[in-house]
Parts: C-alpha cells; structure tokens; sequence
C-alpha cells in the first residue's frame, strides 16, 4: 500500500461514525476482557472479608487507580455509545449525530473527571 | 494550478500495479475527464466504464485517492489539491480488469435481500393507488433515488470484514420496496433481509451515508429493516 | 445459526443493553460514592450483605453482561479475524456461560 493510498483509507474512515463505531467497540473489548477478574475478584468475598481487603489494598496502588479511572471511562462511554446506537436504530433519524457524539464524549469524560475527584478523597 | 496532474493507475486483475501517467489539467476537469485522456491520448488498452457522464447510471463509479467516488461528477480541484491522483476499481468487489471491478456480487446481494418488486395484484385489478403523501410512501422517497453505482458498498467497513453481508444498497432497496404497499411479498423479503448476512449486521457507522454521491441514508433504510424484522420475529412471522 | 436464529441473538443483543443502561448509570453513581470514602470489603458488605434489592440489581446485571459481551465479542471476531461458523459460536457461547457463573459467584460472594 502506497502512503496516498494509505493515507486514503484513514481518511474514508475519518468520519465521525466511523470513529464512534471504533471507540465503541474497543471500549466494549476492554469491558468484556476486564469483566472475568472483576468477577474473579469479588468472587473471592465468599472466602471472606480478608480476601477482598487484601486486593483493595493492592489496588490503592496509583497505577490500579489509572486502570480503574479508564474502565470507568471506558464503561461511562460505552454505555453512552451504546445508548446512541440504539437511538439510531429504534428511532427516528435524527440529522444531529455528531452532537450525539459529543455529548457521549462528554458524558464519559464527566464520569471519569468525578471518578478521580472521589478517589482523591477515598 | 500546476500544468499537469501526477495519476497513478491501477493495471491488471487482482495481480497488478499502479502506473503513472502526466495528465494535462484543464479548467472544470472532472475524475472521468482525467481517465477519458489517459484511455483516448496515452493508454488505448485501459479499461474503465461509463456510460451517462451526468450522474444518472452509477456505471463510473472507482476508488479515488483511497475513496470511492463517482468519477463524472467529481471535480479533480476538490479531489487533488496536491495535483496527485491514485485511481483504482472499487474496493470490496473482485477487480476484472484495470478500473474495471466485477459488479456481479454486488448485484447478486440485491436479488438475495428481495430486491426484486413482486405484485400483489391479479391481472384485471384495478391500478394501485400511491398517495405521494402516504406514510409510507414518504419512508421511500429518498431512498428510491439509489443510482446502484455501489459508492457505498465499496465505503462500508462491515462489507469488508464480513463477506456476505449484503450491504447498504441492496438492504437499502430492500426497504423501498417494504414500505411500497403494491408488494406482495414483504414477509418473504423480511426473512431474506434477516439471516446470517443480514441487516443487523450493519453498526450503524454511517460510512455509505457519508459517501453516497447522491446524498441517501442507506443507515437510516437499514434501521428500518432492523426494526421491521424484530416486530416480524416477535409476531412469529419470520 | 439459521436465518431466524441470528435475528433472535440480535433481539437478545440489543435487549440486554436496554436492560444494562439503567445498571450502569447505578452502578457508575455507585463506584463513584464508594470510592469517595474509600474502598474496604467492610462497606462493601455494609450495603450488599443480606440485600434481596442488591442481589436483584447485580443478578439482573450478571444475566444481561454475559449474554451482551458474549454476543458482542462473536461479531468482533467474525468481522475482524474472520473467525465464523458453528465451532466459533460454540466458543462464545462458552464465554458466556463462563461469565455467567462467575458473576453469580460474585454476586453470591458479596450477598451473602
Ligand atoms: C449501559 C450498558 C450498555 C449498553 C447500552 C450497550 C450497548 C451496546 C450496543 C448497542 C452494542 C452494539 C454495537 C454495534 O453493533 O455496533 C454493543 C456492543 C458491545 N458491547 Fe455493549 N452496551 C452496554 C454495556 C456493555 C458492557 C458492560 C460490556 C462489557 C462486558 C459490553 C460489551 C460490548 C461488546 C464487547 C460489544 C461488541 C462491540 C461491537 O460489536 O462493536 N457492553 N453494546
Ligand atoms: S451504516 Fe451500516 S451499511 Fe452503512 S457503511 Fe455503516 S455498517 Fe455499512
Ligand atoms: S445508495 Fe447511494 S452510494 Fe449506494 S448504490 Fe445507491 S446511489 Fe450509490
Ligand atoms: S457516468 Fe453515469 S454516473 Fe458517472
């Protein structure tokens, strides 16, 4: 593939749905990938309390909290994102999809923003 | 404005390799008048197809610098600011012969979405009356313009990942005639439009809305359908 | 996967993230709460333990996940690797399956 020709076929996917499509997508394979631990971890609660509590210690760890603040994120915008689409498809076709777009964004990054203020408190 | 134009041109099937051509520019030059002089003046042997030159047959549709475009209406100041053009068949379809791409499967997919009008009524009935301002009638009345130049099926990401999806336009026709009250066979071309490739494969991405020259919104048809089977497939009639 | 078959799995898809929105939208409100005065098993249980609505809540939600990401990652993989067909399906379903369980051990885990 030749750098213009390349270059062409990131610019035909340029388009805003284009983008949202991805950005729902990978975030919904980050969910899916993180859900069997988050699982797996609050399974261990039935061992009791120390269990659990051992993990929350790890997981006051900066690094944890970064991956924690991105899979609320993640979570905020998928369900946004998922919210559009169903919008797309069970009603009528409204010519403001980029607004939508935005405001899932938006939505996701409030989330994040307000999940990072209460962990700083936590 | 530079005095030529740099063209790379895809030659052979689904083997082959660009080549260049120095294509004179003129004033109000369009993507097909570019082709038309390589063809006419450099290279007899290139293939390309058109018919119309005025946007009504959908035959000159290509890949232009990565995106599919139709060529007569394609202005190559909008297209190729840098004065550089790559030209190639339509993306997603076999490539026959140079700018040629084989059309076969795309037409195939709109004979298995139903793209075909079947009538209700018998010989002797009286003429169907289609109140222009009809519910229904007014659901078909963008979508109805569809040139089949296949813009849009080149443009579609799921297309391309998975190759049975039968793509915006055939579901696109397939929701004209859903919403045409003359047809006689709409729970038929419901299950058509509802299997392994169907509509609901489509993730609303808008990429053939964004690319369709003559402006349609194969997403929102699509939509349609997905709705349509849904009440069909709870009702028990799929 | 018969005709009829992909569209039930379409219904089953969509239906379950109407289902999830509202959990969602709880359950970010929630982290966000718990976070703020920092996480320990002990207030974790304090809300959960005993709980007939939180096991109502996070069951509906282990039901509607499994089968939402299940569905979700077997259109990935057919689109993005090619990966179809009913061995494919079988996998996925298995993930599921697999979700399923053990997030009804999660839920059993913080409930009781
Ligand atoms: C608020 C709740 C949620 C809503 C409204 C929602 C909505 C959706 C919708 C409408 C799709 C289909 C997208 C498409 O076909 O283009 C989808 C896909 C997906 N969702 Fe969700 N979802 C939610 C929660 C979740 C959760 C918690 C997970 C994590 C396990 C998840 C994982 C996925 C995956 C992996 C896909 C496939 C992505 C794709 O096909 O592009 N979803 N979601
Ligand atoms: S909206 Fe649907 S049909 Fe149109 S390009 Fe996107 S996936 Fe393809
Ligand atoms: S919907 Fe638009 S892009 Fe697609 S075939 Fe019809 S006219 Fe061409
Ligand atoms: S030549 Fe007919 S549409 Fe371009």
């Amino acid at each position: 593939m030749s750098l213009q020709q390349a270059a062409g076929r990131v610019r035909s996917r340029s388009h805003a749905g284009y983008v949202a499509y991805l950005v729902h997508r990978l975030s919904g394979l980050a969910l899916a990938v993180f859900l069997p631990f988050h699982f797996f971890v609050l399974g261990n609660a039935l061992n009791g309390a120390a269990g659990l509590d051992d993990f929350l210690l790890w997981a006051a760890n900066p690094w944890v909290k970064l991956g924690e603040w991105l899979l609320v994120s993640a979570l905020a915008l998928h369900m946004a994102g998922g919210i559009r689409v169903l919008a797309i498809e069970f009603l009528p076709w409204s010519e403001r999809q980029k607004t939508y777009i935005m405001l899932c964004i938006a939505f996701a990054i409030a989330a994040g923003l307000l999940f990072l203020l209460a962990a700083r408190h936590g | 404005m530079a005095e030529f134009l740099t063209v790379d041109i895809w030659r052979g099937g689904a083997e082959g390799q660009l080549q260049r051509f120095d294509v004179p520019r003129s004033d109000n030059q369009t993507v097909l008048d570019v082709v038309t002089h390589v063809q006419k003046v450099l290279e007899p042997s290139l293939a390309y197809r058109f018919a119309c030159r005025v946007g009504m047959c959908g035959s000159c549709a290509m890949m232009v610098n990565g995106k599919a475009r139709w060529t007569c209406r394609t202005h190559v100041k909008k297209v190729a600011a840098d004065g550089r053009l790559t030209l190639e068949p339509l993306a997603n379809l076999p490539r026959i012969r140079d700018l040629v791409a084989d059309l076969a499967p795309f037409f195939d997919k709109w004979q298995a979405a139903g793209g075909q009008f079947k009538p209700q009524a018998e010989l002797g009935d009286d003429f169907a009356i289609v109140p222009p301002s009809g519910a229904a009638r007014r659901q078909a009345d963008e979508a109805i313009e569809c040139i089949g130049c296949a813009v849009c099926y080149a443009s579609c990401d799921v297309v391309a990942g998975q190759p049975d999806y039968l793509g915006p336009a055939a579901l696109n026709r397939a929701w004209t005639l859903m919403n045409d009250g003359r047809d006689g066979a709409q729970d038929e071309r419901l299950k058509a439009v509802s299997g392994a490739g169907g509509c609901q494969n489509c993730h609303t991405q808008q990429g053939c809305r964004d690319a369709c020259p003559k402006g349609l919104n194969p997403t929102r048809s699509i939509a349609g359908l997905k709705r349509m089977s849904l009440m069909a497939l709870i009702e028990g009639r799929l | 996967m018969s005709g009829r078959g992909e569209m039930w799995l379409f219904l089953a898809q969509r239906a379950s993230a109407v289902v999830m929105a509202p959990l969602v939208l709880i359950h970010l409100a929630v982290i966000i709460y718990a976070v703020r005065s920092g996480l320990s098993a002990e207030a974790i249980f304090a809300r959960t333990r005993g709980s007939a609505l939180w096991a109502g809540f996070y069951g509906l939600f282990v039901v509607a996940v499994s089968v939402h990401a299940a569905l979700g990652c077997r259109a990935i993989s057919a689109e993005w690797a090619g990966w179809r067909g009913n061995r494919v399906d079988g996998v996925w379903a298995a993930f599921g399956v697999l979700l399923l369980i053990a997030g009804l051990r999660a839920v059993a885990g913080v409930i009781w």
